[in-house]
């Protein structure tokens, strides 16, 4: 098992100006842009947005090599939907190619490349965001973006507080795990061999002992925490304030560019 | 009592537990005066961690009273005042950090006291600078070293500008080296700042570097003084299952042997200067 390849929230410490803008100007341009992807509806608004992409990744330097890494799980789901479209998707004129049952039309064709090409840039932009983005940053925006639900009475403090304690405890935990593993191999347990059931029982002497340590180990923070003044998000101030600069505006009126161009390029019939 | 910052009258604690509740701690009247250094020595079961929980009302007790600087800790509506007054370090470094950056961490207590962001700022670097790890305030975590981890963790009590801290067996976790960086911080944070230092421990040699040391045996103090008195009492002390330092073990040994030989000679050079009177 490769623990240490697990790239979810990776952050590529870095000065460009991707790195600089504002998390809460990074989360909603993120938003704008899925929005985008799901209204556009030829080539020109794909390209478009493409192209905006592409600008992103080479401006933020993380390379193209750590996006195309962050896809291969994505993979599998990329293929079986553009195969799933291309074969369903009924079309109008005569059909391209026939074959036992299926039909496939132009339609199809453009259908599935444009899926692709849709969850593709999706992922890509989510991961430009938590590439360029620490951890703690992101939930200081979560929590900043979804503070007006608070006066609905939504825990959103309570909610960035634990995936911020979560984040924390990622490294600790997946250390537990391998010294886990190391003490259940040494007395002969055996993680690799057999089916995928076999497999999938070998864990249970892993994740029991992690699951025990892992309560124990939020008791313990929760006395501390206590013993430190946390009493909730009440009263509470922040050492580190966000601050919105002349660049986040710039960046956030792009996006709202892009948004608009997009909407333009959808009733010009290109394609 | 115009100095004491900590005092327990009579104080009694049970665990609740089926059939009859399990008594830790039987009856402790203690007065600790603001600005000393006071080591709590005792063995597993001793009751000396569950002394330490009653000091910033973790828990509360079941009998008697604990104040803090005349807050009684009963008084739920005094809790973050107490809190903020007593602060408390615990024995593993790694469930008391709570953000992954350690500034970010040491921010933790003064974000929770609702202090404004530039003096968070300023009592971060201080207390950072205090414990030596003002360099490492970009860092996270989990890459640094045992002892590291508690001089943040300590670092993080520190931000609240508490009167008092009580750090429960913070060094039971760490190597050699570690140890003997954490012991040096708050050596120098009781001389230098007058915090006051109260130290669960039940190593002899940490606990032979305090002002004042309570020793504790079922729930009970058995010894309370100087560490070099304290140390004299050999006997009592094996009694309650624990050792004394090396050096007074040897001169005690000694002593049984029919040599007439001082027993409070705790560092080497003294047990070596009593040795070398009694020789010449």
């Amino acid at each position: 098992m490769a623990l240490k390849d697990i790239t979810l929230g990776q952050f590529f410490p870095g000065n460009s100006f991707l790195h600089k803008l504002d998390p809460r100007c990074k989360l909603l341009l993120v938003v704008f842009f899925i929005v985008s992807l799901f209204v556009a509806k030829n080539a020109a608004g794909y390209g478009l947005m493409l192209a905006v992409l592409l600008i992103c990744i080479l401006a933020s330097k993380v390379g193209f090599k750590a996006i195309l890494r962050g896809m291969k799980p994505i993979f599998f789901i990329v293929v079986f939907t553009a195969v799933l479209n291309l074969l369903y998707t009924p079309g109008t004129g005569t059909p391209l190619v026939e074959f036992w049952i299926f039909h496939i039309y132009w339609e199809g064709v453009r259908t599935a490349i444009f899926m692709v090409f849709r969850i593709m840039m999706l992922i890509s932009c989510t991961f430009l965001l938590t590439y360029t983005t620490s951890p703690i940053l992101l939930t200081d925006a979560l929590e900043s973006l979804l503070g007006p639900l608070k006066t609905l009475h939504m825990p959103i403090h309570e909610l960035a507080m634990m995936m911020s304690i979560a984040l924390r405890f990622i490294p600790t935990l997946i250390e537990e795990t391998d010294k886990i593993m190391a003490a259940q191999k040494a007395r002969g347990a055996d993680f690799e061999s057999g089916g995928l059931v076999q497999k999938a029982k070998s864990l249970i002497p892993l994740l029991v002992p992690l699951f025990i340590s892992a309560f124990r180990r939020a008791d313990e923070l929760a006395v501390a925490m206590e013993c430190r003044c946390y009493h909730g998000g009440e009263g509470r101030t922040r050492m580190r304030q966000l601050k919105y600069a002349f660049r986040d505006y710039i960046a956030l009126a792009l996006g709202l560019g892009l948004c608009a161009a997009v909407f333009y390029l959808n009733t010009l019939g290109i394609f | 009592m115009p100095n004491t910052i900590l005092k327990t009258e009579s104080l009694t604690f049970s665990y609740p537990a089926e059939g009859a509740p399990k008594s830790v701690l039987q009856g402790i009247d203690l007065e600790i005066e603001a600005g000393t250094f006071v080591a709590v020595l005792g063995h597993n079961g001793s009751g000396k961690s569950t002394l330490a929980k009653h000091m910033n009302a973790i828990l509360l007790p079941s009998g008697g009273k604990v104040y803090v600087s005349g807050m009684d800790t009963a008084d739920e509506s005094k809790l973050l005042d107490i809190r903020r007054t007593v602060g408390m370090v615990f024995q593993n470094p790694d469930n008391q950090i709570v953000a992954n950056v350690v500034e970010e961490d040491c921010a933790f207590g003064p974000e929770n006291l609702g202090v404004p962001p530039a003096e968070i700022r300023q009592r971060v670097n201080e207390a950072l600078a205090a414990v030596g790890m003002y360099d490492h305030r970009g860092h996270a975590p989990h890459l640094l070293s045992g002892g590291q981890k508690q001089r943040i963790a300590i670092a993080g009590v520190l931000a609240m500008k508490p009167k008092c801290v009580v750090l429960d067996e913070p060094t039971a976790m760490l190597d050699p080296i570690g140890r003997r960086e954490v012991l040096e911080t708050i050596r120098t944070l009781n001389r230098e700042s007058g915090v006051t230092v109260v130290l669960i421990t039940h190593h002899m040699d940490e606990a032979a570097q305090a002002d004042r040391l309570i020793v504790m045996s079922g729930g009970k103090v058995i010894a309370d003084g100087v560490p070099k008195e304290v140390f004299q009492h050999v006997e009592e002390l094996k009694a309650a299952g624990l050792t004394v330092p090396g050096t007074v073990a040897l001169l005690w040994e000694l002593r049984q042997a029919g040599l007439d030989l001082p027993l409070d000679a705790l560092s080497d050079e003294e047990c070596a200067q009593a040795l070398y009177q009694i020789l010449r």
